[in-house]
């Protein structure tokens, strides 16, 4: 069973749908008892990263989300949250990856948000088993992690070189989203669920 | 670099996919979910569902419908017509839609661009905008086109732009249905006023018209209905072509 972290932010029956898609049983919830007991969990996220992580906090996630030896993937704001802090809103993050989210900053050639197809350089490790680096993701967002030690793999929107996704032990995100990114994000799906 | 973006505009009534020439004489060419796994597969960047059907039960169905399409597909898509409220937004964002488009409802209270790029981020807010040329002046529309605003094309652009719009789909009224491509220099004058992403809509006839406004209109997506519903430009055939002409897309 596969839980995908309800805490009232934005579209998270897109993910749930994915995983139908793919046959998997998921549920969503914000009880803590069945995030623990899940084999799998994703953390989603739409929006705010400010709001979202005075939410997550609301619903009283945060330490059994950082407690969790199961893998888990968050997703853009979800990600995001799981960094060290944000720029948006000045936020104070999980802290899990090593990193800050900061904002695009405003260019004429690179348009905020950062927001269409875009290829991810360097894919790293079981979550991108068969995605070879130059494969098209779908990303929506104004501020972007930062490149660290944790970067699994890589993408670049005008000057900027950031962190496509992370992981850091159990820990996995993707600032883009792989339930809208056809083919290439239903097989990075797959390739989490296989874990 | 992010890539330019092909999007197919399906017009639904009562769930099922038809396309207006002009807007009118209507017809139907197939089922709203069949159609749009069949163009992501084909390679389509974003689908854009407008629902154009007049009554409360059409509107109903369509909200049905949009569960069933984020269910089949697997890329990002809009859904707009007939959107007058934040609650509206907020039933269609349940349902699965990645993000709505507003066009008379902006218009005639503009405040509703802010209350939804607030509640469900700017990225969840596409601000439509139909318009015509007068006397030499880009004049907005509503109710798909056929009342008048006094409103200047680009001044409210701007003001949409400034009130949270994630991006503005600008139909050319005088290009729609016309086939002999799109308004290319409007589109030039709309991107370099503003700095979120344009889709223009209106008048794609070939894969010529399509790679103009892409460099030359300097637009980021181009949308466009029959030629792909009738089959007439597969959309590989259209990105591979656009790909060998220098134009960044993903294949």
């Amino acid at each position: 069973m596969i839980a995908i972290i309800d805490y009232k932010c934005g579209n998270i029956r897109s993910v749930g749908n994915a995983l139908s898609r793919l046959g998997a049983e998921y549920c969503l919830t914000s009880d803590p008892a069945a995030i623990l007991a899940a084999d799998k969990v994703i953390l989603p996220g739409v929006g705010n990263a400010a709001e979202s992580m005075e939410r997550l906090r609301e619903s009283g996630l945060c330490d059994i989300i950082k407690s969790l030896r199961r893998p888990v993937l968050g997703i853009c704001v979800g990600m995001q949250l799981m960094c060290r802090r944000s720029e948006e809103g000045d936020t104070q993050c999980l802290g899990l990856f090593d990193t800050d989210v900061r904002r695009f900053p405003d260019s004429a050639e690179a348009k905020v948000p950062h927001m269409g197809w875009n290829s991810i350089g360097n894919p790293d490790g079981k979550l991108f088993k068969g995605i070879p680096g130059g494969s098209f993701v779908y990303f929506v967002h104004s501020y972007y992690p930062g490149l660290c030690s944790d970067t699994i793999a890589t993408c670049r929107h005008g000057d900027v070189l950031f962190s496509a996704a992370l992981r850091y032990e159990n820990f996995y995100g993707t600032q883009f989203h792989p339930e809208k990114s056809g083919v290439t994000g239903s097989a990075i799906l797959q390739n989490f669920l296989n874990l | 670099m992010v890539t330019k973006r092909i999007i197919p505009c399906l017009d639904v009534k009562d769930g099922q996919v038809v396309k207006g020439i002009n807007f009118q004489s209507l017809r139907e060419v197939g089922d709203a979910v069949e159609m749009g796994v069949q163009y992501s597969r084909d390679g389509a960047d974003e689908l854009v569902y407008l629902d154009i059907s007049a009554s409360l039960e059409g509107r109903r169905t369509f909200v049905r419908l949009v569960e069933r399409i984020s269910m089949g597909i697997d890329i990002p898509f809009t859904v707009g017509g007939g959107i007058s409220s934040a609650d509206d937004a907020a039933r269609l964002l349940d349902a699965g839609a990645d993000k709505i488009s507003i066009n008379t409802a902006a218009v005639s209270s503009p405040g509703l661009i802010d209350e939804i790029a607030k509640r469900y981020g700017s990225q969840f807010v596409v601000v439509a905008i139909d318009a015509k040329c007068i006397d030499g002046k880009w004049i907005c529309t509503t109710h798909g086109g056929s009342r008048l605003t006094r409103l200047d094309l680009f001044e409210w652009a701007l003001e949409a732009q400034e009130r949270g719009a994630g991006e503005i789909l600008f139909t050319s009224m005088d290009h729609d249905g016309t086939r002999n491509g799109y308004a290319d220099a409007v589109y030039a004058s709309l991107a370099s006023q503003l700095s979120i992403p344009v889709i223009a809509s209106g008048g794609a006839g070939t894969i010529e018209d399509i790679r103009r406004v892409l460099t030359e209109g300097r637009a980021d997506a181009a949308l466009a209905a029959s030629i792909f519903h009738f089959g007439e430009i597969p959309i590989r055939k259209l990105k591979a072509s656009l790909r060998q002409s220098g134009v960044n897309v993903r294949l």
